[in-house]
């Protein structure tokens, strides 16, 4: 086996080695293949999973834990959430409409493999500065992307987030996330049990499309990415949608023991993985699976990625009642094997065998590597934040304007109004209203879910970013009126073979190990990108947590606008109005700096304010609830007042000459600007009707969570007085008029 | 009272449909699949929104030769009442029993978001108990809204008053900035020269819950189901026009 064969395959001399002693003897190129794309990067985690198992993944409700095609966690009435979030960053900067297509259909085939009726999706976004042609190239193609698929295939993207920052230019993270709602005792797995069962395959027919493209996300960019084009599966929403209800009605007539979808590493990876599962074995002729083109060999037939295909065990004596549901939707299931008990994968090519590998040596015995980790010498340095760091600052209603007209802050209307985000009829929340909500039908219960993630955090302090992260996502739900239930997880992050990034990869990981043990919240799975970087230039760590929460009813449910005139605005969760700076929006807007300690975390106040919020707004007291994150306050405010029919807001926050600072000891810049666009953690903005005030404010002190009534709805402009002088006093209209066509604004500025 | 809602291959408001006849406003409802060559004793029949085939060849041009189809057409003809939504109001053009056809919005992008429409004819199965000028607030959400019909049709389509859902802003104002997709008299909808085929781009089975939203689209179902208890089998493009004395008698304008 020549060097450049397995340079060729990713695999290293040391990973062939092991193959051989596996195997007893070479493999054949169809199992080189097989083993290079199953021990990938991408597939295997080889790089993270000794970390990963330092995540919280057991509670109460939880069903279904990492290993499967996506978590489960019970929400009552017999019924489960199946959740899930995956990552189609490579293909997304390479082929921008297609890299983010496929995402979308490989994480709602996750889903229904689970026996889950998919019935919402998420999106989190990054992307480089929109100056770049080929930055709004790329956030045209993915959000296209998205809304065709999901569009077509009649599943909702109900929220999201999007990011715009430098780092992301060459290698822009799309996340993808899918809920489906499924009786807990439909739950199918994917396991080949049975001995002697029958082996289907269903769906588009194989091509050549796609071959590596697990190993082609297990590498780093360089300027000939391009060339790998052909790596990039085309998505067919419309098959999808075929096998979506046909597998729903399949598993419904209990004639199915397990299905996989064949996505990553295809054919390799579904037979593998299913056997291994099931502690089985599986007998494949090649010959049989449906073949787009001719002239396939078994190498390019078990390695396809063709996309909307996918693998099932049937009962012994259903596969008539299996084959004829499929014919209903102009399927056709194919009988390509058997499940066998000797717990080897053999594939057959017209009768003799080309490849004997045992399934658990393909799924489970990766090499599994503790990569060196070391955090960067000059970390703390590159990062300090002193006076020499900021420039003369504009006035207060000047950086105001300056961060309602960010991209990252500016209003998302031009993204998710390209997106179904009605159809199915359960969104109570609609995007850019607050947290989103979807009801689940039959019942009077709705899920509440957040996507968030700050990379710039991320790079200042990988471990607070992961625990932000968390707590972020969990306070969004609570703001809905929902308490969390269970996570899933996105680590995008550079080259893990270099060690300061594998440093942030660890210290993300125990982070978010310890906010979701401390805010008591499982990870039920996830997905990890590495190798996020172009020609040596990594995007920050960018952990993206997924929180669902339960909301017992969802006619209480609350959004973000200001609902009406006249009520109390209680900031809810500051110790002080004196927030940090570090790692804020404001710092790099109007400083350009990233630099700093973001945001401190106190977990156990975080945990009170989870406690707190869902209670309240369903005993009717909070009428409405925004977390306050980038742009601080003052932008938090202006959120709230804005796509409101015009319902200002008049705030006071009083004298701060004695307030301490928590920027250790030191304050940078006008103490206004701290207290009006600093980021501080774990603030929530909650309006209550007058005659609630008291009852919200003694609730909060039960709870121990620090609450301020600072001003009153009403009026039609963003007042915000400060030290007894207006700081910000803006109409609305016009403030809302920024926000709102911003982002439209940077995407248009020149022709791509 | 009995409604069909026809479900082809890519359908995907199928389901919205079903549920806010059936849950939300209480009335009979079943699937029709698209193989089916009966209504099964349906009074009325929506076509749903979706990508029907994927409209990988034109939205709706390959739903129109389902066998289903063919039972539509006949209803139609008999004068029953025929709603189509969005796909639906593309497949009903594409079996001819709509003039008009949709070109790409105007953005060339996917659009979803609520809009205004007046109600410009009150005398159809599916706007009887609205009022003349009435605004009603709908979501969209489609790619191929934008109506087009050569002028001498359009012009037809005007004088037959078969325009019966029009894009509006606030004030009730048919002007360009309410006009999602650019279509033609900003037109969001249209009916037949007998008037029982019905079909809109907007969802109303998306706002009959006013936790989504908008509770207005139950207008529409709750129009076809007082035509239909007043002219008792479905009848309604008798050439004698006596639906329309009936809707008339119900319609609060007159």
């Amino acid at each position: 086996m020549n060097d450049t064969l397995l340079e060729q395959h990713g695999l290293t001399r040391d990973e062939y080695g092991r193959i051989v002693e596996i195997l007893g003897r070479e493999p054949t190129l169809t199992e080189l293949g097989m083993f290079s794309v199953m021990w990938s990067e991408h597939c295997s985690y080889k790089s993270s999973r000794l970390h990963l198992k330092k995540l919280p993944t057991a509670g109460p409700r939880v069903l279904q834990g990492p290993g499967e095609n996506a978590g489960a966690v019970e929400i009552g009435d017999g019924l489960a959430a199946v959740f899930k979030i995956e990552s189609h960053n490579h293909p997304s900067f390479i082929e921008p409409y297609q890299g983010a297509a496929t995402g979308v259909g490989g994480i709602i085939r996750d889903i229904f493999t689970m026996g889950a009726r998919p019935i919402a999706l998420m999106d989190s976004l990054r992307f480089g500065t929109l100056g770049s042609p080929l930055t709004r190239r790329i956030v045209h193609g993915v959000v296209a992307g998205i809304a065709g698929y999901g569009n077509s295939i009649g599943i909702p993207v109900v929220g999201g987030e999007a990011v715009f920052d430098a780092c992301y230019a060459a290698n822009p993270v799309v996340n993808v996330f899918c809920l489906g709602i499924a009786r807990t005792d439909h739950l199918v797995k994917g396991r080949a049990d049975g001995v002697g069962n029958p082996v289907y395959y269903v769906g588009a027919k194989t091509g050549r499309d796609g071959i590596h493209g697990a190993t082609m996300a297990s590498a780093e960019f360089d300027e000939q990415s391009s060339s790998k084009r052909p790596n990039v599966q085309v998505g067919d929403p419309f098959m999808e949608k075929l096998l979506l209800e046909a597998c729903l009605e399949v598993l419904r007539s209990g004639a199915l023991i397990g299905l996989q979808d064949m996505g990553a590493a295809g054919l390799t990876c579904a037979t593998s993985e299913m056997s291994a599962r099931a502690r089985t074995g599986m007998d494949v002729e090649v010959t049989a699976v449906p073949q787009r083109e001719t002239g396939m060999t078994p190498y390019e037939i078990m390695l396809s990625e063709s996309q909307e295909r996918m693998l099932f065990v049937v009962k012994t004596g259903r596969e008539a009642d299996v084959e004829q549901t499929f014919e209903k939707w102009d399927l056709h299931a194919v009988k390509i094997g058997v499940v066998t008990d000797d717990g080897m994968v053999r594939v057959r090519e017209r009768g003799t065998a080309v490849v004997e590998i045992p399934a658990a040596a393909l799924a489970d015995e990766a090499p599994l590597y503790d990569r060196p980790y070391r955090k960067p010498q000059d970390f703390d340095a590159e990062r300090a934040l002193g006076p020499e760091h900021l420039r003369p600052a504009p006035a207060a209603p000047d950086v105001f304007l300056a961060l309602l007209a960010s991209p990252t802050i500016a209003s998302k209307r031009w993204i998710f109004r390209q997106y179904d985000h009605m159809v199915r009829t359960n969104t109570l929340v609609l995007p850019g209203m607050g947290t989103a909500v979807v009801r689940v039908k039959g019942t009077k219960r709705a899920l509440a879910m957040s996507l968030d993630g700050n990379g710039r955090y991320g790079q200042l302090d990988p471990r607070r970013g992961a625990i932000l992260a968390v707590a972020e996502a969990a306070r969004n739900v609570a703001c809905a009126g929902g308490v969390p239930i269970g996570a899933t997880n996105n680590l995008n992050f550079g080259n893990p073979e270099r060690p300061e990034i594998m440093w942030q990869l660890v210290e993300a990981i125990e982070g978010m190990a310890e906010a979701c043990r401390a805010l008591d919240i499982p990870i039920t799975g996830g997905n990890v990108s590495l190798y996020n970087e172009t020609e040596g230039r990594p995007i920050y760590p960018t952990p993206v947590l997924g929180v669902v929460g339960l909301i017992e009813d969802g006619s209480k449910v609350v959004g973000r606008a200001f609902p009406e005139p006249d009520l109390s605005v209680v900031l809810v969760g500051a110790r002080s109005l004196v927030a940090e700076i570090g790692g804020s929006e404001y710092l790099h807007i109007v400083h350009g700096q990233v630099r700093g300690v973001p945001p401190a975390v106190d977990l156990e106040a975080e945990r009170a304010l989870h406690r707190l919020l869902p209670r309240a707004i369903q005993d009717g007291i909070v009428r409405s609830a925004h977390d306050v994150a980038e742009g601080g306050l003052a932008v938090a405010l202006a959120e709230c007042c804005f796509e409101n029919e015009d319902i200002g807001v008049k705030i006071d926050l009083g004298t701060l000459a004695t307030e301490p600072s928590p920027d250790e000891g030191w304050t940078p810049m006008p103490a206004d600007h701290s207290v009006l666009f600093g980021e501080a953690a774990g603030r929530v903005l909650v309006t209550v009707r007058r005659e609630d005030e008291a009852a919200f404010l003694a609730r909060a002190e039960a709870e121990d969570v620090c609450v301020r009534v600072i001003g009153r709805t009403g009026g039609n402009r963003v007042s915000i007085d400060l030290n007894g002088r207006a700081a910000i006093d803006e109409p609305v209209r016009e403030a809302e008029t920024v926000w709102a066509t911003a982002l439209e604004r940077a995407l248009a500025s020149r022709a791509a | 009272m009995k409604f069909a809602v026809v479900v082809f291959p890519g359908s995907n408001c199928d389901h919205d449909a079903y549920h806010a006849v059936k849950h939300v406003l209480g009335h009979d409802a079943n699937f029709l699949w698209h193989k089916d060559t009966s209504l099964k004793g349906a009074d009325a029949v929506i076509l749903p929104g979706g990508f029907s085939y994927g409209d990988y060849l034109r939205t709706g041009a390959v739903a129109r030769f389902s066998p289903v189809m063919k039972a539509v057409a006949e209803l139609a003809a008999d004068g029953g009442a025929v709603l189509g939504v969005c796909n639906g109001f593309q497949i009903l053009q594409e079996a001819g029993l709509l003039e008009g056809a949709m070109l790409r919005n105007q953005s060339l992008k996917f659009r979803c978001e609520h809009v205004r429409v007046s109600v410009e004819q009150t005398d159809t199965p599916f706007t009887n108990l609205c009022r003349t000028g009435q605004v009603l607030k709908m979501p969209i959400a489609h790619g191929e809204g934008n109506f087009y019909a050569p002028p001498e049709v359009l012009e037809r389509l005007e004088r037959n008053r078969q325009v019966v859902f029009r894009y509006v802003d606030a004030d009730g104002e048919p002007r360009a900035a309410a006009n999602p997709n650019g279509s033609l008299h900003n037109i969001a909808g249209i009916c037949n020269e007998a008037r029982n085929v019905v079909a809109l781009m907007p969802h109303p089975e998306r706002a009959c819950e006013s936790a989504l939203g908008s509770a207005d689209g139950r207008l529409l179902f709750d129009s076809v189901v007082a035509a239909i208890r007043l002219a008792g089998r479905p009848a309604f493009g008798e050439p004698s026009g006596s639906l329309m004395a009936n809707a008339g008698f119900l319609n609060p304008d007159s």
